[in-house]
Order: structure tokens, then sequence, then C-alpha cells
């Protein structure tokens, strides 16, 4: 048995202390039995509170424990914080939707605790099969989450895909990861670093161990032609848990493409540069275009976070230190401004009319300003819009893309995003430009109130002031 | 800080006005007048301070904004940007004062709008950073999006998508030119790649192939704004469903952000594809001229008529700046703002007279000049200055437009002189049909003349035309030394021998 240092256990303490929050809430939750109330959603905020408080406390250590499988650096640290920020918002705005569509499940809180976990694993894992490791716990949990709405058809639908088309990509994965062993020896991120930054000979054992793992990944982040689950998935998941699906996992699959493909395998990047171009772009133009024919605004969102794996795709595929810095940036503005469209979305679905038709939306914002105003930031950062935080990602993506000379691939990103300016406005529009179809009253749970404000407004501080959160991400860049 | 100053003025009231409960509407007008007329003297002060006779750029200011990647909060105003943003706050002031009965629903928010829209105008004119010029050409958008949109006419959101979707298509582009140039441009002080306008252009030395690549991305967004024909079918739809004081912006700030953009950053950093675009560009601005001129002369609606009249004028702005020679350019930019007080004075115009009737249709009008004299004889000099007539503004800039035209191409001159004609064709056939002949209307017997607040709006600008048309020399004295340092940049090596053919 390899000897645990205390190093070691410090380098995993924000995991630990999400661990043993899950613990903690489904322990509550049978004492409990059931009973609604306050008590699990604070204890799973404290408890990912915690855990992103461990990271920033473990900020500036470097190098990884473990034995060289586990990272305990910067950018570890730095999503930490991120799923730990994405967990809190999703957990604030789920007791109102879980009361309204009458789910009953204690397990909601451990699950999405036990889902942050596993994204915390896979951005802090240096080894392949830790990875594999991180991304079950967070995909198994989110299967269930997905179609926790035991009683709606969708869900189970949305449970059911998500299930079959996950263990299919993570098979692919997990394939791909053993040809690598097979070929290389080992599951290190480092040694495969070294393999591969000396002269190899690319056989097709490796190779097709490298499509393999591209594969898998492309499924995960939904990458066009590996996207076909996710609208479906997104739609029919609870509404709460399609935000959280689209933002943290989102985030979890682009750090280890980024340490994986990124780092690692960047030497072997003619292996796989131009498909991975080519995925950037069909995933942006596919994803955009179809979004605008959607009539379901939460649907119409699946596709746009579609579009979106494509923009930060081409942060992968520009390569560089500043591109990486700019796709963490991404994906925290994006975190922030689609848990934010999806609440407000919550708060205005008319149920007993179907779900999530644009007609809800009409004259929502002018008479009630404080939905108005958030949404409509949320979506011009979708779209780009300065001095939203979404623009500044997007041009800090995009301009690492032109440095490396991959104008060509900025341009068709740049362009893709003034197609999503159509679809993002057609919502504006309803808000602010439509007669109301009668007057209503909207619940304001206190605590969306409090996320949305919060989330809006700091998307527009770190769009104006983008230095600081620039700053931090380019520091713990690997 | 002046300069600062014209910028936050208008923002700060902005917010301001959020702050004020939304049943406090006169409030709001009295607030957002204060912050525009406040705004308009800031720029008075910045008149006041700038040195004619200098080409550079003067006022300038410049703090660190994004410091990593090489982003200032740079400000500066030159001959060429110094009218047009007195311009701007010169209409913002009258667009307020026009606003004041027209806008009665939401009265606060069309306010908050209407200001962060200045604030974004003014920032575009004096930004020399190249990021700060996008995210000000771009944050105007938004607000622009939202006049049209809330308070325009029966088919105001088709024209406001219509009109964002264009604009920001062609901004994209010029976004990747913006960074491609920003990749090519270091700080000697730093060593690192900048934003800085000035040091982009003054490093900007590309070859031809790169050039002409940059001109089409910087160029075409430029070219969806002023706009040159094809590109100019957002406009009729944007002008004509915007209420008043957004037509007025739009046609009398926002197309000229077009054609500052080419003089600003099109002409300068890319002489060598500008003079092989010149063909293009001016065959594309002379269809302009004619097109824009016969499609003007079959609306029925006043206020298309107007709008398509833009799309001819805008026609003759780059015609002259692609004449290349100091008349030329010198006329375009003039032209720039004639266009904006005459242009804006008619939309303010077909204003008051939509105030009473609620149509802007000919055909529903006539004999107007019998009921409403004053407002005829306002109506009268501005549509003469619209068509060139001697003694007002839009003489001498056309007059200086085609003088470099002619210079650089007669032929070209020739078929703009059939624009003029044709300009005073549909301005003088319309009026002829609202103004004169029998009331063929009953409604139209009662129509009250202008009141105090219209007419004081409209011969503010009256007055401008009269005084510029006269004595155009504080103008064109202060343009032409900026401009002539645009024009240095053509006289640089390489570019002498393109110039002779």
């Amino acid at each position: 048995m390899i000897p645990v240092s205390l190093t070691d256990i410090q380098g995993v303490l924000p995991e630990t202390i999400v661990v043993i929050a899950a613990l903690a809430v489904i322990m509550a939750d049978a004492i409990q039995r059931g009973r609604s109330g306050a008590l699990l959603p604070v204890l799973s905020v404290i408890g990912l509170a915690a855990a992103g408080a461990a990271a920033i406390f473990l900020w500036g250590t470097s190098g990884t424990v473990f034995n060289g499988t586990v990272f305990a650096d910067g950018f570890a640290s730095f999503f930490r914080v991120l799923f730990a920020v994405i967990g809190i918002l999703t957990i604030l705005f789920s007791p109102h939707y879980l009361k309204i569509t009458g789910v009953r499940l204690g397990e909601y809180y451990a699950l999405i605790l036990t889902a942050v976990f596993g994204m915390m694993v896979m951005a802090s894992a240096a080894n392949l099969l830790i990875l594999y490791v991180g991304l079950e716990t967070m995909s198994i949990s989110l299967y269930v989450l997905a179609g926790s709405q035991r009683g709606d058809v969708k869900s189970a639908e949305a449970g059911m895909k998500y299930l079959v088309l996950g263990s299919f990509s993570s098979a692919f994965l997990l394939y791909g990861i053993a040809l690598l062993f097979a070929s290389i020896g080992s599951l290190d991120y480092e040694v495969i670093g070294t393999f591969f930054a000396s002269d190899f000979h690319p056989g097709p054992l490796l190779v097709s161990g490298l499509a393999l793992l591209m594969v898998g990944f492309a499924f995960k982040v939904a990458a066009v032609p590996f996207h076909f689950w996710s609208p479906d998935v997104y739609d029919g998941a609870p509404t709460t848990v399609t935000g959280f699906m689209s933002t943290g996992p989102k985030a979890a699959a682009f750090v280890a493409l980024i340490r994986v493909f990124g780092v690692a395998l960047a030497p072997a990047s003619s292996l796989w540069s131009s498909v991975l171009t080519a995925l950037a772009i069909l995933t942006m133009t596919v994803g955009n275009v179809v979004a605008i024919r959607q009539t379901s605004v939460k649907r119409m969102l699946a596709y746009s976070a579609i579009a979106h794996a494509g923009y930060l795709l081409v942060g992968i595929v520009a390569g560089t230190k500043a591109a990486f810095a700019a796709t963490g940036y991404y994906l925290s503005a994006y975190a922030l401004m689609n848990l934010g469209a999806f609440a407000v979305l919550i708060l205005l679905n008319r149920r007993d009319e179907g779900s999530y038709r644009f007609e809800d939306l009409r004259g929502v914002g002018f008479a009630h300003p404080l939905l108005g105003i958030t949404l409509s930031v949320f979506l011009l950062s979708l779209t780009g819009v300065p001095p939203t935080a979404g623009f500044f990602g997007k041009l800090y993506i995009f301009s690492a893309a032109v440095q490396q000379g991959h104008i060509g691939l900025a341009v068709v990103g740049l362009l893709n995003s003034a197609v999503g300016a159509y679809y993002y406005l057609r919502v504006i529009t309803l808000l602010y430009m439509a007669r109301p179809e009668s007057e209503r009253t909207i619940v304001q749970p206190a605590a969306y109130r409090f996320a949305l404000v919060i989330s809006s407004l700091a998307i527009l501080i770190i769009g104006i002031f983008p230095e600081r959160l620039l700053r931090v991400i380019t520091l713990a860049v690997p | 800080m002046i300069l600062s100053l014209c910028i936050a003025l208008p923002a700060a009231t902005a917010f301001l006005l959020l702050l004020l409960p939304r049943s406090a509407a006169q409030a709001a007008r009295w607030v957002a007048l204060l912050g525009t007329l406040a705004t308009f003297i800031a720029s008075l002060v910045m008149f006041a301070n700038f040195r004619a006779g200098e080409a550079g750029f003067q006022l300038v200011e410049k703090q660190p904004w994004i410091a990593s990647i090489g982003v200032d909060w740079h400000l500066g105003v030159d001959g060429i940007s110094l009218f047009l943003i007195l311009l701007t706050t010169l209409l913002s002031v009258l667009c307020i004062i026009s606003s004041w009965s027209s806008i009665s629903e939401r009265v606060k928010e069309f306010h908050f709008f209407f200001l962060l829209l200045e604030a974004g105008m003014v920032g575009v004119f004096c930004a020399l950073d190249l990021f700060l010029f996008y995210v000000m050409w771009e944050v105007m958008l938004v607000p622009m999006f939202f006049l049209i949109g809330v308070w325009g006419g029966s088919r105001r959101v088709y024209a406001t998508v219509k009109f964002f979707l264009f604009t920001m298509a062609g901004s994209v582009l010029m976004l990747v030119g913006i960074l491609y140039v920003y990749f090519h441009t270091t700080d000697p002080a730093t060593g690192a790649h900048t934003f800085n306008l000035l040091m982009a252009t003054e490093q900007a030395q590309y070859g031809l192939e790169v050039q002409r690549w940059l001109f089409l991305a910087f160029g075409i967004a430029f070219a969806i704004k002023v706009p040159l024909f094809p590109l100019h079918t957002w406009l009729p739809d944007a002008h004509t469903e915007a209420p008043t004081a957004g037509s007025v912006m739009l046609a009398g700030v926002l197309l000229k952000m077009g054609t500052y953009g080419f003089l600003r950053f099109c002409l300068p950093m890319f002489p060598l594809a500008t003079m092989q675009f010149v063909p293009l560009i001016s065959v594309l601005a002379l269809i302009g001229i004619l097109y824009g001129a016969m499609v003007a002369m079959v609306q029925k609606d006043i206020k298309r008529l107007v709008a398509y009249s833009s799309v001819a004028h805008l026609g003759f702005v780059m015609l002259g700046m692609f004449a290349l020679n100091i008349e030329g350019l010198s006329g375009s930019l003039l032209q720039q703002i004639n266009h904006g007080i005459s242009t804006g004075a008619l939309f303010l115009l077909v204003g008051v007279l939509y105030d009473r009737r609620h149509t802007r249709l000919v055909s529903d009008y006539g004999g107007v000049a019998k009921v409403m004299p004053v407002y005829a004889t306002l109506f009268m000099i501005i549509a003469l200055s619209s068509i060139g007539l001697p003694g007002l503004n839009g003489f001498v800039g056309e007059f200086l437009i085609l003088l470099g035209t002619f210079a650089s191409n007669a032929f070209y001159a020739v078929l703009g002189t059939a624009g003029i004609i044709l300009a005073a064709v549909y301005l003088l056939w319309m009026y002829q049909r609202v103004f004169f002949g029998e009331v063929s209307h009953e409604e139209n017997l009662k129509l009250k003349d202008v009141t105090l607040r219209e007419g004081f709006v409209i011969a503010v600008l009256v007055v401008l035309t009269i005084w510029i048309g006269v004595y155009p020399d504080p103008l064109l004295s202060r343009m032409q030394p900026s401009l002539e340092l645009v024009l240095s940049r053509f006289q640089s090596a390489g570019v002498s021998q393109l110039l002779v053919p």
C-alpha cells in the first residue's frame, strides 16, 4: 500500500468536504423522513460554500498529490470554486421548483452534491482512470437527476436516454483509455505527455485509442454530430437540472479536454487538431441554426448550449495558455448566464398551458422589471454583446484563435454569434415589445431574486472589469 | 477629462433616471433634458478648448482599462470627430425636447435608453482604442434596439430585429479585423500587443493582399451602417418605424458612424486597398445616389421618402470621400454634418405632422401651407437645404464633393450631379403635394401650426443650415488639417504610384 501523506489529504480537501456534505444530506433526509424543509438545501449550500472556501484556501499550491494522479494546482482550484458556485446557484433555485413540480425526493440535493464531487474530481484528475471515476460519479448522479420528475413522461424519457447514451459514450472513453494504456503503459497525464513529446510512432492502436477518447469527449460536451442525446435530455430533465447539466458537467468536460488534449496530447496535435476544428465548426453552426427553429424556449436554450460548446472548442483548438484562460473565463461567464436564464424561465413558465412556450414571455419585461432586466442581461451576454461577460469571453477565445492563425475559424464563430443573436433577441422582443396576453402575478421567491441579481451583476462586473478574473485564470492555467 | 465627461454625463443621467418612480414622467423628461443640456455644454467646452489648425488628436485622455491585453480608456478628438460629437450632443437635446409630448408611454425607460444611446455615440466618435471603439459601437446597438422596438410604429419589431442583425453581422467581421490588427501592433514601451489606435495606424504596413481582407472586414461593417447599396435594406424599415427621436438619431448620427469608420480606420490604415476599392465603392455610392433618389420619388409615406433620401445623401458622402483629395474629403465630412442637420430636421418636421394627424401618407395631406404657414416655411428651408440650394449648408458640401469627384473622375461627377436634380424632384414634388393646392381633407383644416417648443427645435437647425451655408469656414478650417493627415497616408511611397493611372 502506498502511504498517504497529509499533503495528499489536503490536496483533495474540497472534494472531501463535498462528500461529507452529501452524506450529511442523505442522513438528514433519512432522519427527516421526507418532510420537506429548508434543512437539506441549507446543508448543501453550507457544504458547497465550505468546499469552495477550501479550494480558495488551497490556492497557490501546485504540482500533484497521490503519486501524480491528482492535480493540486490553481487550475483545479479555480474550477472547484466554479463548481461550488454552480452547485450553490442550482440549489438556490431548487426548493421552489421542486415544490411547484411536486417532486419529493430527498436524494435530489445529495445527488447534486455527488455530481459536483464528480466534476471536482474531473478537474483535478491527473490520471485517466481518476478522470473516468470522476466522470462516472458525475454522470450517474445526473442520470438519476434527469429522470427525477418521475410522474413526467418527458423526464423519465430524458433519464433513460441519458443513461443509455451516456453509458455508451463512457464506454467509448474507457475503451480509448484502455487502448492508450496498451500503447503507452501509463495513464498519468504526465507520462502520456512525455510519450507524445518524444519521437513516437502513431500506430493503429494509438490512433484508434485517441479517436475513441475524442469521440467520448465529444459525446460528453455534446459536440455535433455526437449531440443527439442532449436536446431531449435538456428538454425533458427538470429545469433546474437542465441549468445545472448545461453548465457544470460541460465545464468539467472542458477542463478534462484542456488537461488531456490541450496539454498532454499537445505535441500530437497534428493528429487531432483538424478533427477538433471540424467538430467546433459543426457544433456551433448546427446548434445555432437548429435553435432558431425551436418552439419551446427551454429547447431553444438546449440547442444554444450546443452552440456554446462549439465556441468553447475553438479555445481547445487554439491551444495556447491564453486560449485555455479564455475557455476558463468563458465557462465561468457561461455558467452564470445560462443558470440565470433557466431560473427566470422557471418563474415565467405557465405550467397549465404547456411548457416553456414563447408566448409565456409576452410583455413580462415592463410588468416585472427584475425578471425582465436580469433575463435581458443573461440573453445579451449569451449573444455576446458588450459590456457583458459573454462578449469578453467570446472576444478572448476568438482572439486566441486569431493569434494562432485560425482566422477562418474565428470568422465562422463570430458569424455564428450573429446567428445566435436572432433567437436570443426574439426572447427580448417578446419580453419588451409584445403586448401581454393577460395580467398575471409571478411568484418571485427571495432566493431567486437574490441569485438573479447577484449573477446578472456579476456578469456585468466581470464583463466591464475582466482584468482581475483574467489574471487569476491566467496564473492558474497549466 | 472633458471627453470622459461627455460620455459619463448622459450615462450617469440614464442611471439616475432609473431611480425615479415610474409615475414621474414629467420629472423624467426634465432630468433627461438637463442631462443632455449638460452634455451639450460639456461638448461646447470641448469645442472651445479645441485648437483649430492642428491635425492630430487633442484633449487626449488615457487610463489603463484591461492592462493585461493592452486596452485603454483612450479618448481624443480631432478635426474629423469634433463636429460629429457636437452634432450628437446638439441633436440629443433637440430630440428630448421634441419627444416631450409625443412620448407618453414608458417615459422614464425611453429617456434611459436615449441617454445610453447618446453616451455610446459620443464614445464611438472619440475612442482612440480599437477595443473601446468596438465596445461603444456595440453598446449603442442595444438602446437603439429598444427605442425602435418599444416606441416604434406598427412594424417596429421586424424593423428593429433587422437593424440589430444587420449591424451585428457586420460588426463581428470587424471584430476579426480588429483582432488581426491587434496582433500586428506592439506598444514600443512594453513590447506587448495593444489596441491603441494611434499605434495601429502608425504601424499599419500590411501587404496589399492583407490590406484587402482587412479593408473588407472593417469596410463591410461600416458599409452596412452608412448604408452603402446593396446593404441599405435595413435603413428604410428602421428609419420609418423608429419614433421621431430615434429616426433623428439614426439618420443624424448613427449613419455617420459608418462614414466616420471609413475615414478613421479604412483610409489611413489600409491605403493600398482603399485605392483598389475606389471604383467599386464609387460605383456603389453612385447607385445609392440614383437608386435612393428614384425610390424616394415613388414613396407614399413621407417618412419613408426621407429615409430613402438618406441613402442618396450618404452616397454623396461616400463618393466624395473616395475621391481621395482634400476637396472631396472635406466636402464629404461637411456633408455628414449637413445631412445630420437637414435630415434630422426633416424627421422632426415629419414627426410634427404625424403627432397631429397620425398618418404620414402624402395622399392624406394637401394645402397644409394654408393652415400651417410657419411650419410650411420651416419645411421649405430645410427641404431646400437638403436639395442643395446655394446659401444653405447642403450646397457647400455637395459642391465640394462634386469638385473633388470631378478632379478624380469626371464621369462619376456627372452622374452625381444627376442625383442632385433627382433630389430636387422628389423633395419638391412631395412638398407640392403636401403643402400646396386646396385642403383636400377636412381633418387638415383644424391643424394647429407649430407650437413654440416645436418651432424652437426646428429653428435651431434652420439657423445652422443658413450659417453653414453662408460661412462654412469655421468648420472647414478645423476639419482640413486632420483630413490632410489622412491624405498624407496616401502620399507615402507605394501608394503614389497607384494614384497615377
